[in-house]
């Protein structure tokens, strides 16, 4: 572990301090991208399909050329550019064909928003509307129409994806232990299941916004609300055929990302237009609906499931097909399949396994990563069967969950021996059973409420798990750079889009240099020419990458302060120590000096100079991962796996189906919680996300493939009055061996599994079997009004009978 | 039209277009931009401001709607550099994340905390219902209300295991 200091001995990380970047915010002076202006800035508006599939038969923008104030009219004849991630598969305008509704097919920049809209009302365009294709299992039967015919022919990154050209199939992931065969055919109990999730939406609270500079010369700007300043910068150059130095990225203040925002979107097209426009800046601000069909969503996902068992409740084997529902752009989804592969299990042993993970193309806006990064999908499916497989063997829920659970010899999916410190998910699953009183009788108060509102309580416990995804050899780096006075800056290329890693990296490195943390900075914004390389702020690896290469930045600095004042004092460098000011000689601290006079080189007092100003570096990356087996998915993608486990209370009415949700009770294995406050917010903040998912939203498609809710009203999010009545945040802290001060990320698994905790506490409440997210009323009542789906087992699901005659 | 408000206690006089909103006005027209547009619908909420004591969708009102109007705006709540109370406990509780939300809802519950000095927590759920927060899950929010009415001391701790 990288400062393994006892926790009585931290001055600074473990304390819930205040964030570095909130005074900004409140007082209305931190700028976002959309607050920005810049001389002559031009503001752009794009044309978008009404079809999810069609021909562009002739597009006419002589209009809207003709109009005053406008500057610049693109379509995708103008633009033979393709961008993509890791398939390279997407137009900046759509050419030919459009894919999904919403996509673009033309763009305008002028003077004011207005005119750029009216310019857009201008644009002709006539479509010849084909057959879409939505369904994602229709989309890989045989003979059916392609969203990308041309899919063998695209760029993608070799040694990790398999698309199959000639299919829909932009990905297919494998994985493969143990005799899954012999399994089944000795297994007690076989149960098969089919879950559904829908495309959901991320919402961040500020809409995707760029300002994009294509200067004469081939010089470009931009000011982007994106996560990831050097892949926008990296997937740019690569599109455009620039070298890295003629692209500047600059990222302000990020209104809320949770994965939307990670890859590249507006970015291209701002710049296409800025340089038609003679390289006046163009500025592109998605509409909330725009949001919603021209930006990215999450994938939905047909997730089938079946599980050999025994009896005394041991999973033998599970194969399982996911169905990504990738929709029009392979973007991240393809990597999504992936992750979600080799992590499907849920933090279960399961001796044997078949997985096959397909990334599906369908005519619909397309799917990105989204907090979780495919776990809060499949977690619906595999939480929900978890219990469906208890319940079939009449074996508590919880404890089917703990007799199964990963612990110290476990193997993964992909092989990787869980050990000791890895983390503690039975420890979490202990907590919250113990937070919600799962188990235990109702009190005589909830009794009473019971039969006076004929509403039923159900609880449940759920467990979850999650490593980075990221490429094995992710790297970073931390530039620490010392002040005249002594103050610290740090330059790092994560961004802050919300989640506090600014804060808690300040507090590693304060720890690291026993400074207080008021003398640290870590400045929001990021310049891709000022800032050393991140990868990307995605996975909830930033904490540990930054934080580890935060540490060892500060050692730098510290070792060539010592070397200074080595020289200063005429003293051994290992004689030396240091305070929070100064550098001195252990056996003789009056022998002294201060960082002050170290920090921009010391000046001896007859001018004469030596060191130079005090810059310390720290480069971390990835140890010992591997790529995955193509064929069998074995290898090690895992930087670290965070555990954890909600626990859910729901109050039911079994007539209706209307459910209130009392309380959740969450705990995550941390390793170390560097702000306990910080920490909190994450736990707190990506449940109540995570029902969201689970409650409410999701993309509702009408037969053609129109997206029929992309606004707030139609497509609601939790407000504060869809607030469990009762919260718990739990951390449990095996600390991580690689990690700083033992740390691992949480900044996703809160939104992880909730879906599956809702689920189960209904069913636990008045039996409805639920299978498809998200949970509404009428779903609710729905499940009570028919029988149970699909189930090819002897389960006794208790149904609707069962649960108005149950008996406490 | 040309359009006379005071905002945050200082008067202005300026032209803006009869089709601009009060939410483009303040920004574009008299560069507030801590007043943030998340849907242009009426519906997120993260453009609300105080007008003549009432809380409103600024990007519901159009700009001369605003004309003869007193608003109050995120940029009037510090005063002389320092936080108000109601942002002081924000900052303390871990209130803001990403910060998008921040400035309306310290707006909403201002206005709200005016006619009700010491809510319920069901009361602080009524009262910012209609001011979206994606991050927090706005229990950290409702905990530094809590604190500011004087009915919460101190920051609610992380359960260790
Ligand atoms: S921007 Fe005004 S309510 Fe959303
Ligand atoms: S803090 Fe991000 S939306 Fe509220």
């Amino acid at each position: 572990m990288l400062e393994n200091v006892p926790a009585a001995e931290l001055s600074c990380v473990g304390r819930g301090v205040e964030r570095i970047d909130t005074v900004e915010k409140l007082s209305g002076a931190a700028y976002y991208t959309g607050d920005l202006r810049f001389p002559g800035m031009l503001f752009a508006k794009v044309k978008r399909s009404p079809h999810a599939k069609a021909r562009i038969a002739r597009i006419d923008t002589h209009k809207a050329r003709a109009l005053p104030g406008v500057h610049a009219v693109l379509t995708g004849a103008d633009l033979d550019v393709r961008v993509g991630l890791y398939l390279v598969d997407k137009y900046v305008l759509a050419r030919d064909v459009v894919r999904h509704f919403g996509e673009a097919v033309a763009a305008v920049a002028a003077e004011t928003p207005e005119i750029a809209r009216k310019a857009v009302d201008l644009i002709e365009v006539d479509y010849e509307p084909m057959t879409p294709v939505l369904d994602p299992a229709k989309a890989i039967e045989n003979g059916a129409p392609l969203v990308h015919p041309d899919l063998g022919s695209y760029d993608y990154v070799k040694e990790v994806f398999s698309p199959v050209g000639g299919t829909n199939i932009a990905n297919l992931s494998k994985y493969r232990k143990g005799d899954v065969d012999k399994a089944f055919a000795e297994a007690d109990l076989v149960v098969e299941r089919e879950y559904t999730n829908p495309s959901v939406q991320h919402v961040p609270m500020e809409t995707h916004v760029t300002v994009g500079q294509w200067q004469p010369g081939d010089k470009i700007q931009l000011w982007t609300s994106a996560q990831s300043p050097f892949t926008v910068r990296n997937l740019f150059c690569h599109a455009f055929k620039l070298s890295h130095n003629q692209v500047r990225v600059f990222i302000p203040y990020v209104g809320g990302g949770f994965g939307g925002k990670a890859g590249i979107h507006l970015e291209p097209l701002a710049c296409s237009l800025s340089r038609a426009a003679g390289g006046r800046p163009v500025k592109i601000q998605a509409t909330r609906e725009e949001e919603f069909s021209l930006l990215p969503c999450r994938s939905g996902l047909v997730n089938r499931i079946k599980t050999a068992l025994t009896k005394d409740g041991r999973i033998l084997a599970q194969q399982m097909t996911m169905l990504w529902d990738a929709g029009a752009y392979a973007d991240y989804a393809v990597n999504v399949t992936r992750a979600s592969g080799y992590s499907a299990a849920g933090p279960y042993e399961i001796p044997a396994a078949r997985i096959d993970a397909y990334t599906v193309y369908t005519n619909k806006p397309f799917g990105t990563a989204y907090r979780g990064f495919g776990h809060v999908e499949f977690s619906w499916g595999t939480e929900r069967h978890m219990t469906v497989l208890a319940r079939a063997i009449g074996m508590d829920p919880l404890e089917f969950r703990k007799r199964n659970a990963l612990r110290p010899g476990s193997i993964t999916l992909t092989g990787e021996v869980i050990r000791e410190h890895t983390g503690n998910v039975t420890r979490c699953m202990e907590t919250v059973a113990k937070a919600i009183g799962y188990g235990e009788e109702l009190t005589p108060e909830w009794q009473q409420r019971e039969l006076e509102t004929g509403r039923r309580i159900g609880k449940s416990v759920v467990a979850l798990h999650k490593a980075p995804a990221m490429p094995p050899f992710t790297g970073t780096a931390v530039v620490l750079r010392m002040n005249e006075d002594g103050t610290v800056i740090a330059n790092l290329s994560l961004t802050e889009i919300g989640a506090g890693t600014y804060t808690s990296l300040a507090q590693i490195i304060a720890e690291a240099l026993k400074f207080p943390i008021e003398r640290i900075k870590v400045p929001v914004e990021n310049d891709t020419d000022r800032d050393p390389y991140d990868w990307q702020t995605v996975a909830s690896k930033g904490l540990m990458l930054c934080g580890n290469a935060a540490i060892l930045a500060a050692r730098d600095l510290l070792g060539k302060a010592y070397d200074m004042a080595a020289q200063v004092l005429r003293a051994n460098h290992c004689d030396l120590d240091h305070d929070a000011d100064r550098i001195f000689v252990r056996h003789n601290p009056e022998c002294q000096v201060p960082f002050r006079a170290l920090a921009v080189g010391y000046a001896y007092p007859n001018g004469n100079g030596i060191g130079g100003p005090l810059v310390g570096v720290g480069r971390y990356i990835a140890q010992g991962l591997t790529n995955l087996d193509k064929e069998t998915g074995q290898g090690l993608p895992a930087l670290y796996w965070t555990y954890g486990a909600h626990g859910l209370v729901v109050e039911v009415d079994p007539v209706t189906g209307e459910y209130d949700v009392l309380k959740v009770a969450s705990a995550f294995d941390v390793g170390k919680a560097i702000n306990p406050s910080a920490v909190r917010g994450q736990i707190i903040g990506g449940m109540i996300q995570g029902l969201g998912t689970a409650m409410c939203e999701g993309y509702i498609y009408d037969a053609n493939g129109k997206l029929l809710n992309p606004n707030f009203t139609d497509n609601k999010i939790p407000t504060s009055l869809d607030m469990p009545a009762e919260i718990e945040a739990f951390v449990v802290e095996t600390p991580q061996v690689d990690g700083p001060f033992g740390a691992r990320g949480v900044g996703e698994h809160s939104m992880i599994a909730i879906c599956g905790a809702l689920g189960n506490a209904i069913q636990d409440a008045c039996g409805a079997d639920l299978t498809k997210m998200p949970i509404r009323a009428e779903d609710v009542w729905r499940a009570l009004e028919t029988a149970g789906p699909l189930l090819e087992s002897s389960a006794t699901i208790r149904n609707r009978a069962a649960c108005n005659t149950r008996e406490r | 039209m040309r359009i006379r408000v005071r905002v945050n206690g200082r008067d202005y006089q300026q032209e803006a277009p009869d089709h601009w909103t009060l939410l483009r006005f303040l920004r574009e027209g008299l560069g507030l931009t801590g007043t943030k547009e998340g849907c242009g619908a009426g519906e997120c909420g993260a453009c609300t401001i105080i007008m003549d004591g009432l809380t409103v969708n600024s990007c519901l009102v159009l700009a001369p709607e605003a004309d003869g109007t007193v608003i109050e705006t995120i940029e009037g709540e510090a005063v002389a550099g320092e936080l108000s109370p109601l942002q002081r406990a924000f900052h303390k509780h871990h209130a803001v994340q990403c910060g998008f939300c921040t400035p309306a809802m310290i707006l909403s519950i201002k206005a709200f905390l005016r006619t009700n000095p010491r809510p319920t927590v069901r009361e602080i759920q009524e009262a910012i219902e209609g001011n979206f927060c994606r991050c927090t899950g706005y229990q950290q929010i409702i905990e530094a209300v809590q604190e500011v009415t004087g009915q919460r001391e101190g920051q609610e701790e992380l359960g260790h295991a």
